[in-house]
């Protein structure tokens, strides 16, 4: 069809400049003309050039079906079959999920850059693929005794590829999907559609997610500006995978103050969630809520918090008879800096979390608390450093303590890998410390994802 | 389900429902246009005059390929009747979540109020051929930096009025007219600005990041290199040397930065090969006085001809 369309402009332009030979003698008011129309035609061939664009980023590349007219829109050049496909950076496709969150920035996460990316052309309605890489090295001697929820790190481990695979399905919806491949099976650990559409401005998610409890609960392992999560997931929320589960969410940006970002999320999930909810009844479904407040202080720096509750069975439910319920209330607190005229060069983001555990169990319901908190600072284009301070109680267990702290250094050696060295020091509630050291390398192939925030 | 989460969440869902009846209220007459640049606010502006308020998501002085997707901006995003955006994969790394949180159906990839403006521009640096990373970061689908060329200014600006009238048919012909009036200003405009770089034509210059294509083309001048080894990588030493040797062969005297990047790199350049040092404006608003479209043109015309003459 639009080899049909070059055809036509080139007989205008031929058929045209014909017919301008002709006009010879020509005057200084016909040359002006003449050069008037000159610039007419090849602005008609650049906006030919333009609709070209559009087309080839539209169109299936041997589709068989014929698509429906909405998917191909006249004003949706490139970006269409692309926007999921972002060739740029970081460490991986934060799912819109994730930066619906408001995780980190790349700076903050010391997540890196990561462009390229295919010609759009030659993929237009296939969906975005990218793969991530995850290889985790440790050295230190870590015993954790036999009542701590803490992963140990093996000396040597891929310890996840993920494959994201991402589209924008119509006018009214995205699709997004990530695959984990751990050394030992598959998960999917996100995998839902975005309704984007609706009316009210309400925009719901349907299928597995991570959910919206707090910040690091929503990150995928590549985001992280740690190569572990902290104490306080581990021991209350569910360690790496977290709360993360099939079901509903529903989100929308709330009427505020000028100036105040403020958004809430309600989610039903099945109520199947590692070791934090256990169904055992189809009624047995988990609840998360959050409430988000942004400000930007001033242009470069901003306040983030966050409120955040979820409910659901525990695993007592599946042994015992009776109804045991587990809550989690939680506060999220992050202060980002970043100049916006050297925003590749600098930037600081600090942040907290703060999350309370009401656990239903014989003989008595445990409540506990913990936190981390960490800042990173980036003094380099390519370089961050961070640190982080643990403290949580274990869920099972309210008088059992960890304590820890880490600190990181992260390098991007190039805009699709980066390299992060970690310290950590763990003292557990058993009157036993751990001196650890881990090397992660985290690298990127195919469509990237835009940078979480 | 059963209990005080539930009640929790049934509560929680009522109130998001009302407050949200309650907000979607009369939305103003004016057409609200939110740009992802400055300069496509600035073209904007020119053809929707006062029937329409318009807002950039980045600021002219920041690096657009790499703004952070903050929620502050989903604020505008949400109340858009049109979101008009550089494209060529500028964005790409901030505006896709941005646009899917944004909760406003107007705005979504291909729903009538998204207009990728790069739809009428002339672009250069098309790549042939199979795109891979080893090219390099941010420009895979052709130079995005298109807007520093007039025609293309124009051209955009004509998109832009005629989707404004589509939007506000009642305000069509006003568009219409607010166009023609840009078009003989900005043709009277060039005219002066052909003027005072006639004498400059065939001028060799370097540039930081690949953004002055256009310009370069419109204007006759000659870009041998960049300080980056290629878009959107950081100056490697290796390159950087490469770089000085070529221009003192070439006998180059201007490096031109965009004002989002370090000069330690540039100043070395210059050190060595005795070039000027300037920072151009890639975009409006990349200085308090630069204010609209013509501004741009103006100022870094001024600092080029100023450039080239002291360095002869
Ligand atoms: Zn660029």
């Amino acid at each position: 069809m639009y080899k049909t369309i070059l055809a036509l402009a080139a007989v205008i332009l031929f058929s045209i400049s014909l017919w301008g030979q002709q006009a010879n003698a020509p005057n200084a008011n016909d040359q002006a003309a003449l050069e008037q129309r000159i610039r007419d035609l090849e602005d008609r061939v650049i906006a030919l050039e333009g609709k070209l664009r559009t087309l080839e980023s539209t169109r299936a590349p041997s589709s068989p079906q014929p698509r429906p007219a909405t998917e191909a829109p006249a004003s949706a050049p490139q970006t269409a079959a692309q926007v999921p496909a972002n060739p740029p950076i970081i460490p991986a496709q934060p799912s819109p999920n994730e930066t619906q969150a408001g995780l980190a920035s790349p700076a903050e996460a010391g997540q890196l850059p990561v462009y390229g990316g295919a010609s759009a052309a030659s993929k237009a309605l296939n969906p975005d693929v990218s793969v991530i890489g995850d290889f985790i090295g440790a050295a230190g001697g870590n015993s954790p005794p036999p009542l701590a929820t803490l992963q140990p790190f093996p000396a040597f481990q891929m310890h996840e590829s993920e494959i994201g695979l991402q589209a924008i399905i119509d006018p009214y919806a995205r699709g997004d999907f990530f695959l984990s491949f751990g050394e030992g099976g598959v998960n999917l650990e996100e995998g839902y559609i975005t309704f984007t559409a609706l009316p009210a401005g309400f925009v719901a998610k349907v299928g597995k997610m991570r959910s919206a409890f707090g910040k690091v609960n929503m990150m995928h392992n590549h985001v992280l500006p740690w190569v572990d999560r902290p104490l306080v997931t581990t021991n209350l929320v569910g360690g790496e995978d977290g709360i993360d589960d099939a079901g509903v969410s529903v989100e929308r940006i709330l009427p505020a103050p000028k100036g105040i970002f403020l958004e809430a999320t309600g989610q039903v999930f099945r109520g199947d969630s590692d070791d934090v909810f256990q169904q055992v009844q189809r009624s047995d479904v988990s609840t998360v809520e959050h409430l988000r407040a942004y400000r930007d202080i001033t242009e470069s720096t901003n306040l983030d918090l966050g409120v955040s509750y979820a409910r659901g069975h525990n695993d007592g439910t599946i042994t015992l008879p009776g109804d045991f319920i587990t809550q989690l209330y939680g506060i999220d607190a992050t202060l980002r800096w970043k100049p916006l005229r050297r925003s590749i060069y600098h930037s600081f983001v600090a942040r907290s979390e703060f999350i309370w555990s009401q656990r239903q169990q014989l003989p008595s319901e445990q409540r506990t608390f913990g936190f981390y908190t960490s800042a990173d600072y980036q003094f380099g284009r390519r370089w961050f450093a961070g640190g982080r301070f643990d403290w949580s109680d274990r869920s099972h267990f309210a008088n059992l303590t960890d304590k820890g702290a880490a600190a990181t250094l992260t390098y991007w050696p190039s805009e699709f890998s980066q390299v992060r060295g970690e310290y950590r020091f763990t003292h557990y509630a058993e009157n036993r410390d751990s001196n650890e050291l881990f090397m992660q390398l985290i690298f990127s192939l195919g469509a990237h994802g835009a940078h979480p925030f | 389900m059963s209990g005080i989460g539930d009640r929790f969440l049934a509560v929680f869902i009522g109130t998001v429902l009302l407050i949200s009846i309650l907000a979607t209220q009369a939305a103003a007459k004016k057409l609200n246009v939110v740009t992802a640049t400055t300069d496509m606010a600035a073209l904007a502006q020119e053809v929707g005059g006062d029937r329409i308020t318009v807002e950039s998501i980045a600021k002219g002085y920041q690096d657009p390929h790499f703004v952070e997707a903050k929620p502050s901006f989903l604020l505008k995003l949400q109340k858009a009747d049109l979101l008009i955006i550089v494209g060529l994969q500028l964005e790409i790394g901030w505006l896709p979540p941005l646009i899917t949180q944004s909760g406003n159906p107007r705005i979504q990839v291909s729903a009538p109020g998204y207009l990728d403006a790069s739809q009428f521009a002339e672009i250069l640096e098309i790549p042939t051929g199979v795109v891979t990373r080893a090219m390099g970061d941010v420009h895979p689908l052709g130079n995005p930096h298109y807007w520093l060329d007039p025609d293309n200014g124009r051209r955009v600006a004509r998109g832009i009025a005629q989707k404004l009238g589509e939007l506000d048919p009642a305000d069509n012909a006003y568009f219409q007219e607010r166009f023609q009036d840009f078009d003989k200003r900005l043709t009277a405009a060039e005219q002066k600005w052909d003027a005072e770089m006639a004498p400059y034509h065939g001028r060799k210059l370097v540039t930081y990041h690949n953004s002055f294509t256009n310009f370069a083309k419109h204007f006759h001048l000659n870009v041998i290199g960049y300080v980056e080894p290629r878009p959107g990588i950081p100056p490697t030493p290796s390159h950087t040397i490469e770089l000085i040797g070529l221009m003192k062969r070439e006998n180059c005297k201007l490096v031109l930065v965009e004002p989002y990047f370090d000069l330690k790199t540039p100043n070395s350049i210059g050190a060595a090969t005795g070039a000027k040092v300037v920072v151009y404006l890639p975009s409006v608003g990349g200085e308090k006085q630069v204010t609209n479209y013509f501004d741009l043109f103006d100022y870094d015309i001024a600092l080029l001809t100023k450039a080239f003459e002291s360095a002869q």
